[in-house]
């Protein structure tokens, strides 16, 4: 499989009213796979939404080359890119019935009447809306203008689409189900996917590979499971899913974090890399109750079948996450417990800052 | 319970409607704007030639007018001034409103202010500054000069509908046509203009009714041949009102009403 999609040190600025500048973009280099399902991930501001329209041709980079299958289109005027865009807002024509919405974009490539009825039709199919072509927009429901939203970009066969934040508006058991329909037409399509999205576990649940933005940065780029047990950055370990950011320091081959006894190198994962700070994830900290212990517990929290425990360490707070089935069998923790807390072996990472 | 509900203290609106004296002041206002009309159109149907003393019903007056060789000219001077005024200022009010759309928002807001200040300047001032104006440059005083002026003060109230129309639209519509492979034209043509019609239409209305009653900048301009129908009024009853001048203005207001009722079934329509 060829790569669909190349950027190559894009950079764009944007002036504020201010005027001030602000960087949207810093030299981001990034590689999506034919067919696959990538998403960019990031809080709100980070760049991840103008490489996303940057690509569609809605903003021009100042710097850098975007090659759509090896051909450069960062010069090329939006209507003549191959590829399709699913907006926020959707962005349906309100004076348009759903089929003349679908049928919009095939009828600017000059397809002929019957196969653009034959397409329209398909794509209906495709978003399970077949019968709802004769409505206009405001007839229907939010989740059902997404659909047809993606069936009128889906219906030009496009290279690669493009997403943006596509499920942000829908509530959270309908996104869910989006969620698992658009995986679902990807495959079927096996059309290139690139998503945007702020919220980590949705780009966790869709992406083959995910890139994680950060102030304009891909500051880490791969398989959703590798981000989530590698984070390269304090701020990818931040991000995506919890974890406990604690400050430390080098000295020789182990590294002392205050209120833990040290650690030696080989006992620390990403240690290769020179970190200020290492990560843990809530799952991997262990709390004993112990008189003599490193900790306190602050606070106790129920939360489905897991019991969550804040424990503070000299004066840092850590989490730690088990089951509350193994609280059942034995200590149950308190506020104001003296606890011993550990970490479990080969789960401290470094991290960078 | 029923005694409690009965106690409940009324609201501010309840109080004020039981105020007797807000509702005649109402029917004050009414019969001021609408009486002075009732009058006009009423004695449009004297018989009598003298236009305060009723004698019988009649058409004779709309007749009159209706075959009146000057009144048919004047008539035809004001369609031709207000449907040529409509166009170009619907034209030109497009233009600018998709224009100033793509200005940067603090240029704009001023452009808009600028744009919108006819609207409040006194209209004998503009008449007067145009016939200076076209006096100096010794543009011919008539129908064309009265058209270039309509053109000018009607474009701000053909551009207040379509603005208010545009404004209404998400701008994403017009990113998703040109993501769906339609040029500057096309998305012109099948998205904006479709969109902005009923902002369209009622701003040509609206320029239409306003060209057609003028008559200060009109009188101003108008020079030999150029008596349009207000401005032929208006020397109708230098010596007199006349049953033919209210059979005329009764003629005008249908005109206006038809126009406005228009208007507004067709941007109710499109909503």
């Amino acid at each position: 499989m060829g790569a669909a999609l190349t950027v190559r040190g894009v950079t764009k600025s944007f002036a504020t009213p201010e005027g001030g500048e602000v960087h949207a973009l810093k030299d981001v280099d990034l590689d999506v796979e034919d067919g696959s399902f990538t998403v960019l991930l990031g809080p709100s501001g980070c760049g991840k939404t103008t490489l996303l329209r940057c690509v569609a041709g809605l903003e021009t980079p100042d710097s850098g080359e975007i090659m759509l299958h090896g051909e450069r289109i960062d010069q090329v005027p939006v209507w003549k890119r191959r590829v399709n865009t699913v907006f926020q807002s959707y962005a349906l024509f309100p004076h348009m019935t759903v089929e003349r919405n679908i049928a919009f974009g095939l009828e600017m490539d000059g397809i002929s009447r019957k196969d653009t009825i034959d397409k329209v039709n398909e794509a209906l199919q495709m978003v399970r809306l077949d019968g709802l072509g004769g409505r206009k927009p405001s007839q229907l429901s939010g989740g059902q203008q997404q659909r047809v939203a993606l069936a009128r970009a889906l219906a030009k066969q496009p290279e690669v689409l493009l997403l943006d934040e596509p499920l942000s508006a829908l509530d959270l058991k309908l996104r869910r189900g989006m969620q698992l329909e658009l995986k679902r037409l990807q495959r079927e399509t096996s059309i290139t996917f690139i998503l945007v999205t702020h919220d980590q576990e949705e780009a966790m649940a869709m992406g083959d590979q995910v890139a994680v933005f950060d102030s304009g940065e891909i500051v880490q780029i791969g398989a959703p499971r590798d981000v989530y047990l590698a984070p390269r950055t304090r701020f990818v370990a931040d991000f995506i899913g919890e974890a406990n950011v604690l400050p430390a320091q080098w000295s020789g081959d182990s590294i002392s974090i205050p209120g833990f006894d040290d650690l030696h190198r080989s006992l620390i994962v990403g240690s290769e890399s020179a970190g200020e700070f290492v990560a843990v994830r809530p799952e991997n900290v262990i709390i004993e109750q112990a008189e003599s212990g490193n900790g306190t517990v602050i606070e106790v929290l129920f939360v489905g079948g897991l019991l969550h425990v804040e424990v503070e360490v000299q004066g840092s707070t850590v989490s730690a996450r088990q089951s509350s089935m193994v609280a059942e069998s034995g200590w149950m923790p308190a506020i104001g417990d003296r606890v011993q807390v550990g970490f479990r072996a080969g789960s401290v990472r470094v991290v960078e800052a | 319970m029923n005694m409690t509900l009965r106690r409940r203290p009324r609201g501010t609106g309840e109080a004020l409607k039981d105020f007797p004296t807000f509702g005649l002041v109402s029917a004050a206002v009414f019969a001021f704007l609408y009486i002075p009309l009732l009058f006009v159109v009423a004695y449009s149907f004297n018989s009598n030639r003298v236009v305060t003393v009723w004698k019988g019903f009649s058409l004779e007056w709309y007749a009159d007018v209706l075959t009146n060789n000057d009144i048919q000219r004047a008539l035809m001077n004001s369609l031709k001034v207000a449907s040529v005024a409509t166009a170009l200022s619907v034209i030109l009010a497009l233009g600018l409103a998709i224009g100033l759309l793509r200005m940067a928002r603090s240029g704009s807001t001023f452009a808009w202010a600028l744009i919108g200040a006819p609207l409040i300047i006194p209209e004998i001032v503009f008449a007067i500054g145009t016939l200076a104006f076209f006096v100096q440059i010794q543009m011919p005083l008539g129908i064309g000069a009265i058209t270039l002026a309509h053109t000018a003060f009607c474009i701000p109230f053909a551009l207040l509908p379509i603005r208010a129309r545009l404004r209404s639209v998400d701008l994403s519509v017009y990113e998703a046509a040109a993501d769906l492979g339609a040029n500057e034209w096309r998305i012109f043509r099948r998205i904006t203009l479709p969109l902005l019609a009923p902002g369209i239409v009622a701003g040509a209305l609206l320029a239409f009714i306003i060209s057609l009653d003028d008559f200060i900048v009109s009188y101003f301009l108008a020079g030999p041949g150029g008596t349009t129908l207000p401005v032929y009024i208006f020397g109708m009853i230098r010596n007199a009102i006349t049953p033919g001048v209210n059979a005329l203005s009764s003629l005008l207001l249908l005109a206006s009403i038809l126009i406005v009722f228009i208007s507004y079934v067709i941007t109710r329509r499109k909503r």
